[in-house]
């Protein structure tokens, strides 16, 4: 460690204002504060004394998204070989995975951090660390095959419009990753649906469904199995595919108590109400699908755990928190089941109660404020 | 009196832009180009006659029912507008469909009557008119110019974009044929003038 620092301050004295590297000085900040503790420190008022600033807990869900990518890149192999009909060793898989994966992460990278460092040199101040979830977030919720340059203009294109102009990190009221896919999804759905996609370099004969497209056509028979779609076995996005994965890294989050429980399992609760609403209705196969099978299907799960509870963009009180995850699980079994041109209600439900989740929260504080009042009245014996 | 003073519409005082006037028409026929020039045109000669109309008679006009006056003068400039486009232009019609119309309830129009024809003589109202419909156009047809660029490829209907860059893996962006692209657009544009 001490060794990195005075590493740090040589490089630094180069990014000194009036040395020749000094526009770049943004940049530098984030690499010194990404390795280092910042050196600057509140100064007055309470505070609470904590090791843990923006920084660490991004990183938190950074480890915490893992799991879930390193299978993702190994399934992107697996799904391949597969299509292809050879039988190679796991490392190979994983190893066509990276080439594919890595590509998309730097992409993601170089494109939004390019855009962050442009803003943070006109607006003079320093490089955000939410990037660095978003940036990894991106890559995991588009399909293997996807154009790099898409990828790029996208990440540029959010970071933009859902971040910089309403004032940069923490002031995104919807969240980037998403917003990303959501311009990928309705810019170019041609890379983004239907079922040549999902499986890198596959060949014509394999068929490249993912379960939710052999739903949305009522081929129930042709779902693979519960344990295939639990262990991660299957055609989809990069992150979303293993649900052991996904479940490994909630429960990291939720320990580390980054992420909010509350709200995952309201997602779930909501999913599962919505799911089960259905069934009742029934009709036809994709209505009479059993509801907690759903929560294996597509990117419900991953939604849960690692975009729903994007601490910026969600409702911030906890009864908020609830409503805000239920109405998400809800929506995202009704867009998926009733409208089969959107097999991915999860994308469109979290990006909706996003917008939502200020007027949430601004109801619960109003309904609190007028139970205390109605309280002091009470206590006081007041008549008014 | 200098021309100059009826410039302000253009840029600095423009009608979209600056007082977020109008936006509904230039989200809804803006996709293409060619529609974009011709709203464009149709909203510019309707502020521009229905100014020059009002404002000779604005002296005659009982203000208590100026605006139904100032409805009918409007409705008929977008009838004839309307009705030549049905007569010499029937695609460019079609394709605009309800739009046409719809200018009767652009505040644009109406906004130029209350604010400028009412209290002044026929020829500057005139020429304001044309200008405010002029820098409704401008905005228009950058917009138009845009979407039809990216979205299609095309420009006035003709192929811009070479087919090579679509061998290349270039392909159309879907979202700017819709209408959330245009708000953007113009959101862009709104910023870009302003800083």
């Amino acid at each position: 460690m001490k060794k990195l620092e005075k590493i740090s301050e040589k490089v630094g004295k180069w990014f000194q204002k009036g040395k020749p590297l000094h526009p770049l000085y943004p940049f530098y900040d984030a690499m010194d504060t990404f390795f280092l503790t910042p050196k600057t420190r509140t100064g007055t008022g309470a505070h609470i004394r904590d090791a843990v600033d923006m920084k660490r807990s991004m990183i938190t869900v950074m480890i915490a998204m893992m799991p879930a990518l390193l299978f993702g890149i190994w399934n992107v192999g697996y799904q391949h070989f597969l299509s292809t009909g050879e039988t190679v060793s796991y490392l190979r898989m994983f190893g066509y995975g990276l080439i594919k994966i890595l590509p998309i992460i730097i992409v993601t990278y170089v494109s939004g951090l390019t855009v962050e460092i442009i803003f943070a040199k006109i607006r003079n101040h320093q490089v955000a660390e939410g990037f660095f979830v978003t940036g990894l977030l991106i890559p995991m919720i588009l399909p293997p095959e996807i154009p790099l340059w898409i990828v790029a203009l996208a990440t540029a294109f959010s970071v933009l419009f859902c971040k910089e102009v309403f004032g940069g990190n923490g002031y995104n009221f919807l969240n980037p990753a998403l917003v990303a896919r959501a311009f990928i999804f309705f810019s170019y759905p041609k890379v983004i649906t239907g079922d040549f996609i999902w499986i890198a370099g596959q060949t014509d004969a394999f068929s490249g469904a993912t379960p939710l497209a052999h739903l949305s056509l009522g081929e129930v028979s042709q779902l693979p199995s519960m344990m295939e779609m639990l262990i991660g076995t299957i055609p989809g996005s990069v992150g979303e595919t293993s649900k052991i994965a996904i479940l490994l890294g909630a429960i990291f989050l939720v320990v580390t108590r980054v992420a909010s429980l509350r709200i995952m399992l309201s997602v779930v609760v909501g999913g599962l109400a919505m799911g089960g609403f259905l069934n009742l209705i029934g009709g036809n196969p994709y209505f009479e699908f059993p509801a907690w099978q759903h929560l294996f299907l597509g990117g419900f799960l991953f939604g849960a755990v690692f975009m729903a509870t994007d601490p910026v963009s969600a409702a911030h009180t906890p009864v908020g928190k609830i409503v805000y995850g239920f109405l998400i699980g809800v929506m995202a079994i009704l867009i998926r089941v009733v409208n089969k041109g959107y097999p991915e209600g999860m994308m469109l439900a979290i990006l909706l109660m996003n917008i939502f989740a200020p007027l949430i929260d601004y109801i619960v504080v109003q309904i609190h404020i007028r139970n205390r009042k109605k309280e002091i009245i009470k206590i006081n014996n007041l008549k008014i | 009196m200098s021309i100059k003073k009826y410039f302000g519409p253009l840029s600095k005082n423009n009608p979209v832009l600056v007082q977020i006037l109008g936006v509904c028409s230039a989200l809804a026929v803006t996709a293409q180009l060619k529609p974009a020039f011709v709203m464009a045109l149709s909203v510019t000669v309707v502020t521009g006659f229905s100014n020059l109309v009002i404002s000779s008679i604005r002296k005659m006009i009982p203000p208590r029912i100026r605006i139904v006056i100032q409805l009918v003068v409007i409705a008929t400039m977008v009838i004839l507008v309307d009705q030549i486009l049905q007569a010499f232009f029937y695609d460019m019609s079609k394709m605009l469909s309800v739009f046409v119309g719809l200018i009767i309830t652009n505040c644009i129009v109406m906004g130029r009557l209350e604010a400028f024809a009412m209290g002044n003589p026929p020829l500057p109202s005139f020429l304001d008119g044309i200008f405010n419909g002029l820098g409704f156009g401008l905005v228009l047809i950058v917009v138009g110019f845009i979407r039809e660029l990216l979205g299609s490829g095309t420009l006035w209907n003709v192929q811009v974009i070479p087919t090579s860059f679509y061998e290349a893996g270039y392909m159309n962006n879907g979202l700017m044929m819709l209408p959330p692209m245009a708000l953007l657009l113009i959101g862009v544009m709104i910023w870009i003038q302003r800083s």
